[in-house]
């Protein structure tokens, strides 16, 4: 069986800037959890530790909306994510604490060998484990291939293949995940985290489970950064007509999507312009919320703030990058 | 004139090699490491230094021993290292975040440890932002400072990528215990780019509403020409950012570039150079009081 993550309670944390309640945090879980959603993702959107004047502070602290996840899921696992050099172990042993079963450890995809000891104290704690190559649109199948085998050296039970730029298409999701599958053989499982910057989360996502991805990762109503994520409900009910077996019930994550998800979204995650040039130029899809600030502070476009961002190959946690941007627009335009 | 030895002929040991030889106050003799294939032995045997794959059992074994060592190792290579040190009577200037000794960042308290026989250095990432907390701490209460190092991917060894938590957590610690603010919290980036990115920090720093923001600017600026006097490729990217509350907290943004001298890797490895340039800075300090170094005997 496909196994599904919902990742709206972390991914859509960017989205929310990471304004969520704990009462939001119950709600989304209680109707995931009864819709059959195995494993659902709760964290800042940069992870553990990512409550920060770069990132933005978290309304509510995070591992208070862990607990809260872990006391409202009946069945489903809570899994958290975590960037080092961002966080540090001992928040991992926190999220466990407070009841977490599976940790996701996100580098990006040509630094893997920073997560190592992150996997190993995982592993050795008893831990489920998932690795993230972020932005992985920006190395070949090969190369990505040797990175998730430094993971899964490590302790790592499942390389993601992470669409952080919603920058993949279709053969392009295939031949990453066929080039991980085929390096890791037993020794993991490959997954598919998507973004839905080209329109394409679901189809890439179909692309990865055909090329052997085990584990695929959607946000409920697209509830994530940059256009936002594989909305689950759609691949679930895609997966349903394709006959392949999630496990989750289509209509009842069809009215979690509507009756309970939307609400809680600041506004729906839309292809807009920005995001469209987000998956067209391979700029991390976190940006966005960074770009639309910084644009509104300083008075300068942020479409211009992101083509800088992509120019500069800025990778995921620089955001702070995107304000000296700012900064240099409005200097040149001065 | 102080003699040296540099443990450690990696990036850094071999970065630092190259101001050590350079420096009227410090002569660089031994180099150690353990790998005899290692580009920065070579490069020392060819500048005169004596050298050793044998570790330190060899340093010790000399007639003649270091005034100065230089630990250019791992955080558990020197803890393991350091008492042999201070038995030995060596004094020890540590720039791996092992952090026996007290933290020195020169601009801030160089003065304070001259007898210190083990300084650390804190991190790269420390060494370019806790100055800049610092200036910020001595005009206003800092409440909370946050740093971003970004630095590029080919200017990480193999020592930072195993324990990138030891980066954030010593920085994080240095930046309360010498930058002055009441907390602290570090950020790490590697960026793979092709031509490499030079290193880029950023510092934020939590500052109470209605300061004198002139005064605060002025004390970042001072504090950049300081750093630029040992780092020359250290420079303010950008005016210095206030912002005005939302939610709180007031805050002042500091952005920076560290340009290497480009010693052993090229110019971007502004990480590299600001810490063995800080080294430099410190080993000199030390060779100027001729009371405080024991020799060893």
């Amino acid at each position: 069986m496909l196994r599904l993550t919902d990742t709206s309670l972390r991914d859509g944390s960017h989205h929310k800037r990471h304004q969520f309640t704990a009462e939001e945090v119950r709600s989304v879980v209680t109707a995931l959890d009864e819709a059959g959603v195995p494993v659902i993702e709760v964290a800042h959107g940069d992870g553990l530790g990512g409550s920060s004047f770069t990132y933005g502070f978290s309304r509510t602290p995070e591992q208070e909306l862990i607990t809260t996840a872990v006391r409202t899921a009946k069945r489903a696992k809570i899994a958290v994510l975590m960037l080092p050099g961002v966080g540090v172990k001992d928040d991992i042993l926190v999220a466990q604490d407070n009841g977490a079963s599976i940790v996701r450890i996100a580098t990006h995809c040509t630094e893997a060998d920073i997560s190592v000891q992150h996997f190993g104290l995982a592993r050795e704690r008893g831990l489920e484990t998932v690795g993230f190559l972020m932005m992985a649109h920006s190395q070949p199948p090969e190369a990505l291939a040797k990175q998730a085998r430094i993971m899964a050296d490590a302790g790592c039970q499942c390389v993601y293949v992470v669409d952080s730029a919603g920058a993949l298409v279709l053969e392009q999701v295939g031949d990453r995940v066929s080039a991980l599958v085929a390096e890791l053989g037993d020794d993991a499982q490959v997954g598919f985290h998507g973004h839905e910057n080209l329109g394409l989360g679901v189809a890439n996502s179909v692309i990865a489970v055909r090329a052997g991805a085990a584990q695929v990762d959607g946000s409920v109503r697209r509830f994530g950064a940059g256009a936002g994520n594989t909305p689950l409900e759609a691949f679930v009910g895609v997966c349903d007509k394709l006959g392949i077996e999630t496990g989750v019930d289509f209509f009842a994550i069809v009215d979690a999507a509507e009756d309970v998800v939307r609400p809680v979204m600041p506004e729906e995650c839309t292809l807009d312009r920005l995001a469209l040039m987000m998956g067209y130029a391979g700029v991390y899809s976190s940006f966005l919320k960074h770009a639309y600030r910084q644009a509104e502070r300083y008075e300068v476009s942020a479409a211009q703030i992101l083509v800088r961002a992509g120019q500069r190959k800025l990778v995921g946690g620089q955001e702070d990058q995107l304000i000296d941007i700012a900064l240099e627009l409005k200097r040149e335009t001065a | 004139m102080s003699t040296a030895a540099i443990v450690g002929s990696g990036n850094i040991g071999t970065d630092l090699l190259y101001k050590l030889v350079r420096s009227r106050w410090i002569e660089p003799r031994w180099m150690v490491g353990i790998d005899p294939g290692s580009e920065g032995l070579r490069r020392a045997r060819e500048l005169g230094l004596e050298t050793t794959t044998e570790g330190v059992d060899w340093l010790l074994r000399q007639d003649e021993r270091p005034d100065l060592v230089f630990e250019a190792t791992s955080a558990a290579v020197h803890r393991a290292n350091a008492p042999r040190y201070a038995e030995a009577g060596i004094r020890a200037i540590d720039l791996t975040p092992a952090a026996i000794g007290p933290y020195v960042v020169p601009p801030v308290n160089l003065g304070e440890h001259l007898d210190a026989p083990n300084v650390n250095l804190i991190t790269c990432g420390g060494q370019a932002t806790i100055p800049m907390v610092h200036a910020v701490s001595r005009v206003v209460p800092v409440e909370y400072a946050e740093i971003v190092a970004s630095v590029a991917s080919v200017s990480a060894g193999p020592g930072t990528r195993a324990n990138i938590d030891e980066f954030t957590r010593t920085t994080s610690r240095g930046i309360e215990a010498i930058g002055g603010a009441r907390k602290g919290k570090a950020i790490i980036v590697l960026n793979p780019a092709d031509p490499p990115m030079i290193m880029r920090d950023t510092i934020f720093c939590a500052i109470p509403v209605d300061v004198d923001e002139a005064a605060i600017a002025e004390s970042i600026i001072r504090m950049a020409q300081d750093i630029a006097s040992y780092v020359p490729g250290y420079r303010l990217l950008n005016e210095p950012q206030f912002d005005h509350p939302e939610g709180g907290l007031a805050k002042v943004s500091i952005f920076v570039e560290v340009a290497g001298a480009g010693d052993f890797l090229p110019s971007y490895a502004g990480n590299l150079d600001i810490m063995t340039a800080a080294a430099t800075k410190v080993g000199e300090e030390l060779a100027k009081q001729p009371a405080t170094v024991s020799g060893g005997q």
